[in-house]
Parts: structure tokens; C-alpha cells; sequence
């Protein structure tokens, strides 16, 4: 099955042309992607997370799709006041996408001579440092990508409203594969926001989306991230994002993936240079048959960095999720302080957890606490509600969006909160009148 | 209003309760004193439901309704409302949001009228200045990061917006400064109904010079051993309570 995948890859990377822009990389993720053995269970990054749902179909290339009432509404998040793009199956959707963002990014097929060097210096570099955390599917992505998006972001630029790319997919008549690339560049003194939303309009779509990112955050730069996965069930996801930061800079993110049948994301963030920080928050809510995969890595390379990662997840059903997390302090990066904490709920016996915090400390002089949990609804808390006469299921589902309330409270930006809480509330009371006051927009609204 | 006979109840395989009595009318206030360890607490977690609290024998019924045979939202919404000595935090938990779902089940249980989301927010922010809780505390999570007067105070909260009939106070005075006591024994007067029963479950004299009590037990070794009115509770203050379980021993 590894090998009709892999030769159905291979064929997918050769049906097109390259541009000449991209033909070197091109042809170095052919070369990595064949040499390439597809993970099994012995392959201890995808240790618990099996492949074969996702390497038993054939997948076609991405069909061109027409608009439709879901990917409208799907690309739209009130409030935000966003520039948006929006792609469906990999192709940008003029229609859907504001002007504002169209002036703001570049395709790569469209790239003046000025931006067709940044890309050639800097894209495949930031995924390529990570030795031991990049994998096949990036390599199919260097292999893949015909086209692609630059953000370029000038010196002391701020962008003032934030960057919405909508990537999304719709049905085509079989499975098909989408590889979307996008290469993010703040230069010194730049400040953006950037929303990634991952979706998809039918259920029973089968599409396998890999998607790959690279940021590169200059000295004193700033970045707030949101990855916000909210596919179909029957999608297939793999999802890396790579961050290269700079002196003084900052890189705050925030990673969600509720969505897909089999999600696997990797989040590396490199401090490079001294000073630089990064807050990584994320949360995962699999249910069903779904299975999600995080593995992220910090890796502190210089000294005087600070990073601060949380990541909570509640499994229900029979889903299962993998939490891995790696901090790797290099001998020279004295001073570091570095912070790990994952907890995750489970909501019913056949749900799985497999959490790894996984420290590799080479410096002496350094702060690094980190924490793992997995743990049932607190018995205490649900008979406080009670005793004061929320029904059981009622008391659950407020306990189980309080696990993760926390972090949507404390995003910096409101209109991504308030698109998340119903989302997330209806995850949990899937029968209305149990979410009906977590959906009360009232109780909600109401300023502290 | 509720009556109580003969309750045996066992904590980890434990008798901690062995054979209470107790009945109580509409409007009166019952004081349960006793030394740590007599049942005081457990008697209160019975009666609302707790897990792991198990009734081995006899009987409670609240208006005629034998709720131990209730779930214990079921209890609330019957009337009851168990003050706890220790709130629960639940972080990310909105206070507001729990509050309103706290009324509406028990309003909705009792057929009155369903408040909308704004009636329901003045009437918390009238409770919350009741008790003297600043209305952040209403967008907070329920009891997260609260000091223990701010706890005891959303207790007092909750039950003036759910008006139950039968309001047990488990050890309401612990934790609490002299300001603080006096704040929650004025809600709790204010509250005082012909109507409206109280067990009022203290472990020191002082809460009863603050909400005066129609009756005072004193619960020792799983029974009440001695009834009497509010003069018991200083006579009890006086002399402690070492005399009382010698004479329930002596009188076995």
C-alpha cells in the first residue's frame, strides 16, 4: 500500500511543468520524496500514528471547483475585518478574495525579479534546518508545488488589518490531492497578523491536503499566528509549519485542529538569535474515528530566548490524538527559559491519548519546566453543577469547553473567539439545548 | 418540610452517619453543632446526592419526596441547596454562564416563567451588589482564583437566585473574617421566610449570634445526641463538647 502511495505521488509531482523558479526545488523533493520510506509503526515520529487510511486511496489531482453557499461561508469570519485570500483546491479564487489582500501577496508565478530572489534565497531553507523534525510529506510538498504564496512584509511595515488565507477544498468527483505551499517573510521591525483556516465543504469529501509554511521573522518583528484546521471529517491533513525567528523577535501562534479524519501537524520554531520568544498555544478536539498528531519542537540554538507552549486537547468517542512535544536546548543556548505544559481530557474509555513532553537539554545555565496530564472530568466540579441543578450531560459539556475556554479567552484577537465558541461549543453539546448557554451571546457579550 | 429518619450512610465503606433524626417545618432555622469528625459534613453531601456518600438505611423526604432517591440536580431543583464549606473552582467555566443555567433548570423544573439572557443579567448584577460582590466576579470562572469570603459570597449568590426551599449551610462561618460573616449572615436573614428552612452546620458558637437559630442539635458520632433551642449553642461554646458524647456513650 506504502508503494502504490508513493507511485501515485510520484506521478501527481510529474504531470506538471515546473516553474523555473521552483524547478531546483522541485526537483530536490522528487529526489528526498523517492528515496524516501513511507513511516510505519516502526518509525518513531508516526509511532501511533497509522498511515494506511491515508496511503489505502488513489488520489487524483485537484480538480478546479466551482463556488458554492458553504465555501462562502466558510471563508468569512465576522468582525475580523481581514484581507483575504482565498484558495479552493489550490487555486486562487479572485472572486472571493479581497483586493487588499491581492496587492498585499505575491504567487509565486508572479513574482517580480526582486521577489523571485527572496524566494529562491529563502524557501525549502527554514523547512530544511530541521534535520530530525522534517519528514516525506515535506518533501512531497518541495516535490508538488507548482505555485505558491509570498507575504512580504518591508522593513518597519505594519500590516494593519490581518492576513485571512482561506485554504479551502471542495468535492470533486474522486479523491484528490491539494499541496499548498506559503512563505511568510517580516522584515526587521515588521508586524503582521496571519489567519490560516483550513476547510472543506462536504462531509464526504475524500481530499488530502499537505500543506506546508514557512515564516521568517526578522530582527525585532512580530507575528500573531492563528492555524485554524476546521476540515470535514473525511479529509485527510498534514500540516507543517516552520519558524525561523530573529534577534528580539516574536512569534505567538495559535494552532487548532478540530477537523479531518487523520490530522498531522508539525509546528518548529528555531530561535536563531538572541532575544527572540515565542508563545505557542493549541488545542485539539478529535471525536469519532478521528485521529490528530501534533509534534512540535522548540528549538533554542542561541542563548537569552524565552518560549511558552501550551497545547490542551479532550478526546471523544473512540478518537485518538498523539501530543508530542520536543524542547532541544543546544550547548551554547545558556539563559534559556522554556516552558512546556499539554493537558489532555478524556471523555470516554475508548478515547486514546499518547502525550510526550521530550526534553533535550544541552545547556547548563537554563529554566525548562514542563508538565504532561491526562485526566477524566473532575467528579468534585460536575457535582458542584449539579447540586445546583444542571443535568449531567449539561454540567459535561460546560466542563469539557472550559478545558480549553481558557486559552479562547486569551486570544489577542476577539472575532477569532467569538467565531471559535460556537464552533467549539456545538463540538461538545452536539444536542443544542445542552450548548444553549455557552451559545447565549448575551451571556457572552457581556464586558468584563 | 423535610424529615429525616433513622439515616445510616457510609463514606468508603466507612458508618459515618448511624441513625439521624431529624424533622424540620417551613420557616425554621436548625443549628447542627458537633465536633470534627461527627457526621456534620456528611450529612449535608448526603442530602444533596454526592457521590460516594451511601445511604444504607432510613429515609429523607423533602415535602413528602423521597429524594434520596433523586439525582442531585434532581434535588435541586426540588428545593434543596447544599451551601458548600469548600466551593469548587472550575476554570474556564463562566460564572455567569453556570448561573444561568443553574436558574434556568430549577425555574424550568418549577414552572415559572423563563428569564431571558437580559432580565437574568440585572437580576445578578442586583444579587451580586446584595452581597456585596463586585459583577466582574459574574464574568470570571466559577470561584476561580475567589478568596474564601468571595467563595462564600457566590454561594449566597446562588441561592438568592434560586430561591430554594431548604437551604443547608455546610460550615458557612470557615474562612471567614468578621466583615465577611456579617455581609453573608444578613443575606442569609434577608432570606429568612416562613416559607424557607435553614440547617444552619457550624462548628463554633459565633455564626449563631449572627443568624439565630429556632432549634440547635448537637451531632456527635453519626446521631444527634442533644436538641434544644439557641441557648444550647452557648452552653455548648461554655463547655465543649467532650460531655455530651460521654452521656451518648453512656446512655448505648
Amino acid at each position: 500500500m506504502a508503494e502504490s502511495f508513493k507511485e501515485n505521488q510520484l506521478e501527481l509531482a510529474s504531470s506538471s511543468q515546473s516553474l523555473p523558479l521552483l524547478s531546483a526545488l522541485n526537483a530536490q523533493g522528487l529526489t528526498a520524496f523517492s528515496a524516501a520510506a513511507v513511516p510505519d509503526r516502526k518509525t518513531e515520529a508516526w509511532k501511533y500514528t497509522s498511515l494506511t487510511h491515508l496511503t489505502a486511496t488513489t488520489y487524483a489531482p485537484a480538480p478546479q471547483a466551482a463556488l458554492n453557499g458553504q465555501l462562502q461561508q466558510a471563508a468569512s469570519i465576522d468582525g475580523l475585518n481581514a484581507a483575504r485570500l482565498v484558495f479552493v483546491n489550490g487555486f486562487l479564487n479572485t472572486e472571493l478574495s479581497d483586493a487588499l489582500a491581492l496587492e498585499q501577496v505575491t504567487l509565486f508565478s508572479q513574482a517580480d525579479a526582486a521577489q523571485q530572489t527572496l524566494i529562491s534565497e529563502k524557501l525549502g531553507t527554514v523547512v530544511a534546518q530541521a534535520s530530525g523534525s522534517s519528514h516525506l510529506f515535506n518533501d512531497l510538498n518541495n516535490a508538488c508545488t507548482r505555485d505558491g504564496v509570498l507575504v512580504h512584509v518591508g522593513k518597519n511595515q505594519q500590516l494593519q488589518q490581518p492576513l485571512q488565507i482561506s485554504w479551502l477544498t471542495s468535492s470533486g468527483d474522486s479523491a484528490f490531492a491539494v499541496n499548498s505551499r506559503l512563505l511568510l517573510v517580516l522584515e526587521t521591525g515588521a508586524a503582521a497578523t496571519l489567519v490560516e483556516q483550513y476547510d472543506s465543504d462536504d462531509a464526504a469529501q475524500v481530499s488530502f491536503t499537505n500543506a506546508l509554511t514557512e515564516i521568517v521573522i526578522g530582527d525585532n518583528a512580530r507575528l500573531q499566528h492563528y492555524r485554524l484546521q476546521l476540515m470535514q471529517e473525511e479529509a485527510l491533513h498534514i500540516g507543517s509549519t516552520h519558524v525561523d525567528l530573529a534577534r528580539d523577535s516574536q512569534y505567538r501562534a495559535f494552532h487548532l485542529a478540530l477537523g479531518s479524519r487523520l490530522t498531522r501537524n508539525d509546528v518548529v520554531i528555531n530561535h536563531n538569535t538572541g532575544g527572540s520568544h515565542s508563545e505557542l498555544n493549541g488545542v485539539y478536539i478529535p471525536q469519532n474515528q478521528q485521529l490528530v498528531d501534533f509534534h512540535t519542537c522548540i528549538e533554542h540554538k542561541v542563548p537569552h530566548c524565552t518560549s511558552d507552549e501550551v497545547f490542551r486537547g479532550i478526546m471523544n468517542d473512540k478518537a485518538k490524538a498523539v501530543f508530542n512535544g520536543r524542547i532541544h536546548i543546544h550547548p551554547q543556548a545558556q539563559k534559556t527559559l522554556a516552558e512546556l505544559s499539554n493537558k489532555n481530557l478524556l471523555l470516554t474509555n475508548s478515547a486514546e491519548i499518547n502525550t510526550k513532553p521530550e526534553l533535550e537539554i544541552y545547556a547548563d545555565d537554563v529554566k525548562c519546566a514542563h508538565g504532561a496530564t491526562v485526566a477524566q472530568l473532575e467528579e468534585k466540579g460536575l457535582f458542584y453543577l449539579q447540586s445546583r441543578g444542571i443535568s449531567k450531560k449539561e454540567a459535561e459539556v460546560m466542563m469539557s469547553f472550559g478545558f480549553i475556554n481558557e486559552l479562547l479567552d486569551a486570544l489577542p484577537d476577539e472575532a477569532i473567539t467569538l467565531l471559535l465558541r460556537p464552533v467549539l461549543a456545538r463540538r461538545f453539546g452536539r444536542d443544542q439545548s445542552l450548548a444553549r448557554h455557552l451559545l447565549d451571546e448575551t451571556l457572552a457579550g457581556e464586558p468584563a | 418540610m423535610i424529615s429525616i429518619k433513622n439515616l445510616h450512610a457510609n463514606v468508603e465503606e466507612k458508618e459515618i452517619l448511624k441513625g439521624l433524626d431529624l424533622d424540620i417545618k417551613p420557616g425554621e432555622v436548625h443549628a447542627i453543632m458537633g465536633p470534627n469528625g461527627a457526621g456534620k459534613s456528611t450529612l449535608g453531601n448526603v442530602l444533596a446526592g454526592r457521590e460516594g456518600y451511601e445511604v444504607t438505611q432510613g429515609s429523607a423526604t423533602l415535602n413528602g419526596k423521597d429524594i434520596l432517591a433523586l439525582e442531585p440536580e434532581e434535588r435541586a431543583r426540588e428545593g434543596l441547596f447544599l451551601a458548600f464549606q469548600y466551593p469548587v473552582e472550575i476554570p474556564g467555566v463562566s460564572n455567569l454562564e453556570f448561573l444561568k443555567a443553574s436558574v434556568d433548570a430549577v425555574r424550568e423544573h418549577q414552572g415559572k416563567e423563563a428569564l431571558d439572557s437580559v432580565q437574568f443579567l440585572k437580576l445578578a448584577r442586583e444579587k451580586c451588589k446584595a452581597v456585596n460582590l463586585d459583577a466582574s466576579f459574574l464574568k470570571r470562572g466559577v470561584n476561580e482564583g475567589f478568596s474564601g469570603g468571595e467563595k462564600k459570597r457566590n454561594e449566597l449568590m446562588q441561592m438568592m437566585l434560586l430561591e430554594p426551599q431548604l437551604c443547608i449551610l455546610d460550615e458557612t462561618d470557615s474562612g471567614l473574617d468578621i466583615d465577611a460573616l456579617q455581609v453573608v449572615a444578613e443575606g442569609v436573614n434577608a432570606m429568612r421566610s416562613a416559607e424557607r428552612s435553614f440547617i444552619v452546620v457550624t462548628h463554633y458558637q459565633r455564626l449563631l449570634d449572627y443568624i439565630v437559630p429556632d432549634y440547635v442539635h448537637v451531632l456527635a458520632n453519626g446521631k444527634i445526641v442533644k436538641s434544644g433551642g439557641k441557648e444550647l449553642a452557648l452552653e455548648l461554646e461554655e463547655k465543649g463538647y467532650g460531655w455530651l458524647e460521654n452521656s451518648d456513650n453512656g446512655a448505648e
